[in-house]
């Protein structure tokens, strides 16, 4: 059985079905990232002034991330030109590009949340708080190493761009230490959207990436077949990949600059 | 296993909107989005280190967030086409809008919205 409108536009709505499919997905993926974003919203405006994380991020990986994308969308588009000037060559080469910039942006997306993991907030007996790098956390030691510094309150914490940080390493017995928590999506309201949607985020990538990376392997069979519909499944993931972009260029400001 | 050579054109290449599609004059769009982008991704970063004290808190997130907004037409325009999509798209997108506007007021709602007698710092 043939499938209708798979290249062919449908007269009443003037586009093919996948098309309308794809922007479908995408509404409802709007939605999606437009609660979290609502959620956001409705915790930072309701946080204590000064409790806000800021400066958290490391603004090199995200702007570096930022570009990553940006030239990926751009290959992805330039994969589908290619398909429609009928240069499949010109088509492997921007696709195989998109997925190593795909794989960079996962890899620094990894290395920010590694970086994230390693931190930690130590609150000793006496009051006092430390956070930085673990250096050492052995158990069978009677003590934990840090690459950081000591807080004067636990306001230091927040807003790290305010502040001139030197870091040293500190060693701290385990008998001194009340409480010991890491960066993960426990800590605070803060990390926990963080993780959620750049999570969510890193996931569309692995999706989109899959799908391009089929149509990139095993699907492109279906150019010497039928290459105006193998071109439109290009433009179809290619739409998906842009959608992925808009998202992290508004990520980028929300977690990482405001 | 052979390779897939370029394809016969069954038909003249045509883009969505039923206008040939040119390779080069897309690598000088790409170009110019790719410089637009960037340009406005450096100019977010610029603002968000201005000093609170020139420029309020407010007013930093909201030009940061138009910066981004205008960032994100950019590439929905030029790298979606939605600068010229069919109808049906645009009446999906005007839904989603408006869907997406109610969420957003709803936050905005709840976050008043207490109990009688409620004491709030």
């Amino acid at each position: 059985m043939e499938i209708p409108y798979t290249v062919e536009a449908r007269p009443d709505t003037g586009l093919y079905n996948a098309k309308v499919g794809i922007w479908l997905f995408l509404a409802s993926e709007v939605m999606l990232f437009g609660g979290l974003f609502s959620a956001f919203v409705l915790l930072r405006v309701s946080a204590e002034p000064g409790t806000w994380p800021h400066g958290w991020q490391n603004i090199v990986l995200g702007t570096t991330n930022t570009i990553v994308l940006a030239l990926s969308a751009i290959t992805t588009l330039m994969a589908w030109v290619a398909c429609k000037v009928r240069e499949f060559g010109k088509f492997k080469f921007f696709h195989g590009c998109t997925l190593l910039l795909a794989l960079t942006f996962l890899c620094i997306k990894f290395v920010e949340y590694s970086e994230h993991l390693n931190h930690y907030e130590i609150k000793l007996t006496n009051g006092d708080i430390y956070d930085g790098d673990m250096v050492s956390n052995d158990p069978a030691r009677d003590h934990v190493v840090i690459s950081g510094r000591k807080d004067s309150s636990e306001m230091d914490l927040y807003d790290l761009r305010a502040q001139k940080i030197s870091e040293s390493e500190i060693t701290i017995p385990r008998s001194q230490i009340a409480s010991m928590d890491n960066y993960g999506p426990w800590h605070n309201n803060y990390l926990a959207l963080y993780y959620t949607l750049t999570g969510l985020h890193a996931l569309h990538i692995v999706g989109g990436s899959i799908v391009i990376g089929y149509l990139w392997g095993p699907g492109r069979k279906l150019w010497k077949k039928d290459p105006e519909r193998f071109t439109n499944r290009v433009e179809v993931s290619g739409l998906f990949w842009h959608f992925v972009d808009l998202v992290w260029i508004f990520l980028f400001p929300v977690l990482y600059l405001t | 296993m052979s390779e897939p050579h370029n394809a016969p054109a069954t038909a003249a290449p045509e883009s969505h909107d039923d206008h040939p599609v040119e390779f080069d004059s897309y690598v000088r769009r790409c170009a110019g989005v790719f410089v637009v982008v960037v340009i406005a991704v450096a100019l977010m970063i610029w603002t968000s280190y201005l000093p609170e004290a020139r420029l309020g808190w407010s007013a930093k997130i909201g030009i940061i967030l138009l910066i981004a907004s205008f960032n994100a037409f950019i590439v929905a325009g030029f790298l979606m086409h939605l600068i010229s999509e069919r109808k049906m798209v645009y009446t999906i997108l005007g839904f989603t809008v408006t869907f997406v506007i109610g969420l957003f007021a709803l936050t905005l709602y709840a976050m008043r919205d207490f109990p009688l007698h409620t004491v709030t710092h």
